[in-house]
């Protein structure tokens, strides 16, 4: 049967046109269940056993999955048009729905009720398409309480009007909430259930004409969608990606291209309920209420404060007391904001704005960490029975969420993920909902589950299928491979592989050999993955023969590539070294064996390559990384200590980059549209700002106009009585970069493929395709170029690189992030129950702001602020950081501090102190405990005269 | 966009491997030697096929077979707002081309020396696989011409799409941005007369899309023939009445 669809659209550019579209009805569409004596078995789904079979709408879709996810919620019912529905509002939800029709447990079973004869309906005259799919969905339900007459049919459904039509026509119908009480058996199906629109709609219900109690208005409504594009269009809003401060979580940015400077929101009333990573419209304040940013470091005492009020606030406000909650910025929190607006008249005033509208939330689905806020009253715990209960979240860029719990009780000590619903103008908080726990605060492992959620890594298992494509331990070489033309077998050669101690998926072998015509040959091998292959198969271990790809080049001497060459390859690899068994061999003269005079030969090549690139340019940065000594048993650190770079990390790096660019060429050469490559665009040059003003504040001048005229600056950047200036400049400078980025040879255009840090006109990432993805893609890109595989289709679909590019650069973000993450948990660790005292020779200034010092320990790669004032208590050390600190370290209880950005110092207005930066200083580093259940790292500055002998680090 | 959603059903709630709904009319203007419509879906191409006759250029006249001619356009209104085409439109060229090239490997043209025979092709609805549509309607028309042919054509268009072929694609799924192939058929020969496909695709994907288009073709061959019969039973039938009315 066919039906044919007409409607009306409006193209790009505002013609208006008609659409005609047919649509297929057909008779081939099946029940899914067993029941139904029609239905295909093949498309059998639903267990003719269930109690009832759930009946979805669009709106639980979107807004009840973790209610839906749970494992007690069976036998649903998805109709197509909730399935289309929710992939138009929301994909996140849409995958988790999809995975859930996917899933043999679950029993969601797709009926495409709109190509269904008996099902289809057909819009009314002057009904909305919403209406319109209420109906559709209801006539699915009813159809199936027809089919199958002897099951009950359950339409699950928030919305009430739904409910009363869909019980006219004789189907039985239930709100999500009603339902989960319906399930005694599983009581914390209740907690699931998303509070947000449920809620109301349920109190609307019981309150009838009356209303709920009538709430204080706390927040400014937003404006009309159509309103907001209409004032985005006439210049009046401004639209951007709301990007909110680490330390302040009432303090946002936003960069839009209609004003050229970032738009500072500052305040809870300016922000006007938006949260971190929405797309929000934004009015510009009148320029007399612009104001700087804060060059105020907010103190722990002052996020603690603010934490606490929040909840009094809360309190008050309930009372129905006469509080004005409409928080004005620099009004209330007179640590934060006071010294953003009040003392800071002189610091550049930038753009500073409200918030008008959301244009898109980005409520992450997959939650947020927190744990409950403790009771007010010490002592007093959480009673049983259903209460409401504010989470506060691990990162404090996210604001405290109300939740409604029966497990307050036991879920006090635990850190859980909450999902957010909805944010009402009456309520300072957003609401939401539990959706599970992770564990107990504190745990080495929990906290660990939490950095990684809180960086989005997926660590789902790999599934069966994929195991399944891996071949069984313990694997030899087969035959085929052995024989496979295309394979050279370099198994002859004195391969030996240099990687970090420990290092399970060892994938750097290298091998130089002297030639016929005194050229050398120097080769650099390679070869995700699930554990046998990253751990055995592909991992290239000593003495054993391995499959692998190998880059050969035939160099000169003095290290000119003649030619160079990709091959599939079999290697076994002479010995597995660590970076300082390497070079061990290679400074020790006595040994004359094989590998240890070609990695002394390899090293003496890569010094070469090495000059050549930093005399193109390449900048050589620092970073502070560090290395935890790892508890056996308990998996505790037990010290931490900067990374040690030898001369073999330079020379497998070295490698490394020539064989990653020399991929990079090839690969573009054969496929100049569809290459993988990496770019690192240069930075701009006001990026370099902080670097200039420090090093001109230290006496130095730095050129930053191009890589090669920075690495120069960098290198002159030396102080004789400071051997660690140097470094800490390079530090700084590596803050000024961009991130590098993957993208597709096809979108840009060739001056764009350029690596301004390597100053390689192109480069990609070959070398790790154990541990990254990029280099697998690169691999199958460098095969087809060389004509050993087909180029996979995926490659040549464009729109599917650019999913692939954005994907590898998303993760690639979140892996640097929670890396850090990590590091700072395993630092926190370390330091709990232990306070150290970081002396004068290790500690240094990075930053000065007026109020503290942005510190850096290098022993332990820990960043951190300190505050003057703290130095002046030191007699009061002991006070906890609680709300009385706070007051007593308000501006004006201590001497003053001046600061003066020119020379980046600030000297305490009685001349006693001065810090600047770049200076040494001493801090005590330990760990303490703060409102909310978060740990931080505090930092305080320590007179050294004062400190006992022992406590002294040498 | 989604063009085959998670229970297998297509935009228009065909299946991948479903051709949209066929229709056809035969010898629908009076002044033609023979024409014909030919609908799929919402694609409507209306044929008109005059001749054999005189060659109207002496010096093109090829002494040993007729010449077969083809002009194909697009109707202002076919597509709605959505484009305009004109008929120096050069991808209408090409089209019109490919038709004449198609169909002339199935006339028998050695049989009609000094001739040539015009094949006009007009879209008056587009919603994708045109060419196919008019080639399909220009069988047809030849037909009811009664110019002497090898055997039946039939064409059908197959596309690749969120990695399924599919068959006979639609305008919207046209500009989905994957490869599509065009296949024309001797049903009866087993001869390819025509493929074409602007696109690159991989071998596997060609062959899979190749495989579903001639399958198309089947299905298309068999619809023109009862078409042809049902033409044929009321032309026989017409042609009686007026003998015994004679």
């Amino acid at each position: 049967m066919l039906q044919s669809k007409t409607f009306v659209k409006k193209t790009k550019r505002g013609k208006i046109l008609k659409v005609v579209r047919e649509h297929y009805l057909r008779e081939d569409i099946y029940s899914g269940s067993p029941l139904d004596p029609e239905c295909d078995p093949a498309s059998f789904k639903l267990s003719p056993d269930a109690q009832r079979y759930i009946v979805l709408d669009t709106n639980v879709a979107l807004h009840q999955m973790d209610f839906l996810e749970h494992a007690a919620v069976t036998d649903v019912v998805v109709p197509a048009i909730v399935l289309e529905e929710v992939r138009a509002r929301n994909q996140s939800v849409f995958q988790r729905l999809k995975a859930l029709t996917a899933s043999d447990f679950k029993r969601f079973y797709v009926f495409a009720n709109e190509n269904h004869k008996d099902t289809y309906v057909k819009q009314d005259p002057g009904e909305s398409p919403n209406d319109r799919n209420d109906r559709a969905i209801r006539r699915a339900a009813e159809w199936y309480s027809q089919r199958m007459p002897g099951k009950p049919i359950l339409l699950l459904t928030d919305d009430a009007g739904n409910r009363t039509k869909a019980i006219e026509a004789g189907v039985e119908a239930m709100s999500c909430a009603a339902y989960a009480r319906l399930r005694e058996d599983v009581p914390e199906l209740s907690d699931l259930v998303s509070a947000g629109l449920a809620t109301q709609a349920e109190q609307r219900e019981v309150g009838g004409g009356a209303g709920p109690k009538k709430k204080r208005r706390v927040f400014e409504d937003h404006k009309p969608l159509s309103e907001v594009t209409a004032g985005i269009k006439a210049g009046r809003y401004h639209q951007g990606t709301l990007r909110v401060s680490r330390f302040n979580p009432w303090e946002g940015y936003i960069a839009c291209q209609s004003v050229e400077q970032e738009i500072l929101l500052s305040g809870r009333g300016a922000l006007n309920r938006a949260m971190d990573g929405d797309v929000v419209a934004v009015e510009l304040l009148l320029e007399e209420q612009w104001r700087g940013p804060s060059a105020h470091l907010p103190t722990q005492a002052e996020l603690d404060a603010a934490d606490a009020s929040e909840g009094e606030e809360e309190v008050l406000g309930e009372d129905g007391g006469a509080h004005i909650a409409q928080v004005d910025p620099g009004e209330h929190y007179p640590g934060v904001a006071g010294a953003a607006g009040g003392d800071d008249t002189s610091a550049a005033r930038q753009p500073t704005g409200r918030v008008v509208g959301i244009i898109k939330r980005s409520w992450r689905t997959r939650g947020y960490c927190g744990s409950l806020q403790p009771p007010r009253v010490p002592g007093a715990s959480h009673g049983p029975g259903t209460a409401s209960v504010l989470v506060c979240p691990v990162e404090r860029r996210y604001p405290f969420v109300r939740i409604t719990t029966r497990q307050a009780a036991t879920l006090s000590d635990k850190r859980i993920v909450v999902a957010i619903d909805a944010w009402d103008t009456d309520s300072l908080y957003p609401t939401g909902h539990y959706v599970r726990t992770l564990g107990a605060i504190g745990d080495k492992e929990t906290e660990t589950e939490v950095l990684l959620l809180e960086n989005d890594i997926n660590t789902a298992p790999f599934t069966p299928a994929v195991h399944a494509c891996v071949p069984p331990l313990p694997w030899a070489l087969g035959e085929a491979e052995a024989a496979d033309p295309a394979r050279a077998d370099l198994r002859h050669l004195p391969v030996c592989s240099v990687d970090p101690p420990g290092c399970k998926d060892i994938d750097d072998a290298l091998h130089v050999r002297r030639l016929a015509g005194g050229n050398l040959e120097l080769g650099r091998r390679i070869d995700m993955l699930p554990k046998p292959l990253t751990e055995d198969i592909c991992s290239l271990r000593s003495g054993v023969d391995r499959l692998a790809f190998s880059a050969i080049w035939e160099v000169t001497p003095d290290a000119q590539i003649l030619s160079t060459r990709f091959t599939k390859s079999i290697i076994r690899s002479r010995e597995a070294l660590t970076y300082a068994e390497a070079q061990a061999r290679i400074d020790d003269e006595r040994l004359t064996d094989d590998v240890s005079c070609n990695l002394r030969e390899m090293n003496r090549l890569a010094k070469i390559l090495r000059a050549r690139r930093s005399e193109r340019g390449a900048l050589s940065l620092a970073s502070p990384e560090v290395k935890f000594e790892i508890d056996t048993e308990t998996h505790d650190p037990l010290d931490v200590g900067m990374y040690q770079l030898r001369d073999t990390n330079q020379m497998v790096e070295e490698m490394m980059l020539l064989a990653n660019c020399s991929v990079a060429e090839a690969t573009l050469g054969a496929f100049p549209a569809c290459s993988l490559l990496r770019r690192h665009p240069t930075p701009a040059p006001r990026q370099f700002e902080p670097l200039l003003r420090a090093a001109a504040a230290a006496g130095f001048a730095i050129d930053a106009s191009s890589s090669k005229t920075l690495a120069a600056s960098l290198d002159g950047a030396v102080r004789a009585s400071d051997p660690y200036f140097n470094k800490l400049v390079r530090i700084m400078a590596t803050r000024c970069m961009t991130q590098a980025v993957y993208f597709n040879s096809g979108e840009l255009s060739v001056p764009e493929y350029h690596h301004y840090g390597l100053a390689a006109p192109l480069y990609t990432h070959f070398t790790s395709p154990i541990r990254r993805y990029a280099d697998v893609v690169v691999h199958r890109v460098l095969m087809a170029a060389l004509g050993l595989a087909p180029l996979p289709g995926s490659m040549r679909d464009r729109p599917r690189v650019a999913d692939t590019v954005d994907n590898l650069n998303v993760r690639h973000k979140n892996a640097q992030l929670a890396g850090r993450a990590s590091v700072e948990l395993h630092t926190l660790i370390f330091f709990r129950g232990r306070t150290v005292v970081a002396d004068a020779r290790v500690t240094r200034v990075m930053r000065v702001r007026a109020n503290g010092l942005l510190v850096f320990v290098p022993k332990y790669g820990i960043e951190g602020p300190v505050h003057l004032d703290d130095a002046d208590r030191a007699g009061k050390e002991g006070v906890s950081s609680s709300a009385p600190a706070a007051v007593d370290s308000a501006p004006g209880a201590v001497p003053r501090f001046v600061y003066d950005e020119e020379k980046q110092t600030v000297s305490r207005e009685d001349g006693g102190v001065a810090y600047t930066i770049f200076d040494t200083c001493a801090v005590t580093i330990s760990v303490e405990e703060t409102a909310g259940n978060r740990r931080v790292l505090a930092l305080r500055l320590t007179d050294r005269a004062q400190l006992p002998d022992g406590e002294r680090m040498g | 966009m989604e063009y085959v959603n998670t229970v297998g059903l297509r935009l228009d709630g065909r299946r991948p491997n479903e051709i949209r709904q066929l229709r056809a009319e035969m010898s629908t203007l009076a002044s033609a030697d023979g024409s014909a419509t030919f609908e799929m879906g919402n694609t409507k191409v209306l044929a008109a096929v005059y001749g054999p006759r005189e060659a109207s250029n002496r010096a093109q006249t090829d002494t040993s077979k007729a010449t077969v001619r083809c002009e194909y356009s697009m109707a202002a209104f076919s597509s709605g707002e959505r484009r305009r085409r004109g008929k120096s439109d050069r991808r209408a060229t090409e089209t019109s081309l490919a038709i004449a090239n198609t169909l002339e490997q199935n006339i028998l043209t050695e049989l009609l020396p000094r001739t040539q025979i015009d094949i006009y092709v007009q879209v008056l609805q587009a919603d994708g696989g045109m060419r196919c549509a008019a080639i399909n309607a220009a069988f047809l028309a030849l037909a009811d011409a009664g110019v002497p042919m090898r055997d039946s054509v039939a064409a059908c268009a197959a596309g690749y799409l969120d990695g399924t072929a599919l068959l006979d694609l639609n305008y919207t799924e046209d500009g989905g941005g994957g490869p599509e192939v065009a296949v024309a058929l001797q049903t009866g020969l087993h001869q390819v007369l025509m493929l074409q496909t602007d696109s690159k695709l991989s071998m596997e994907v060609f062959e899979e899309v190749v495989e579903l288009a001639s399958n198309g073709c089947r299905a298309v061959a068999e619809f023109l023939r009862t078409t042809l019969l049902a033409h044929v039973g009321r032309l026989s039938l017409a042609t009686s009445i007026a003998k015994s009315e004679a």
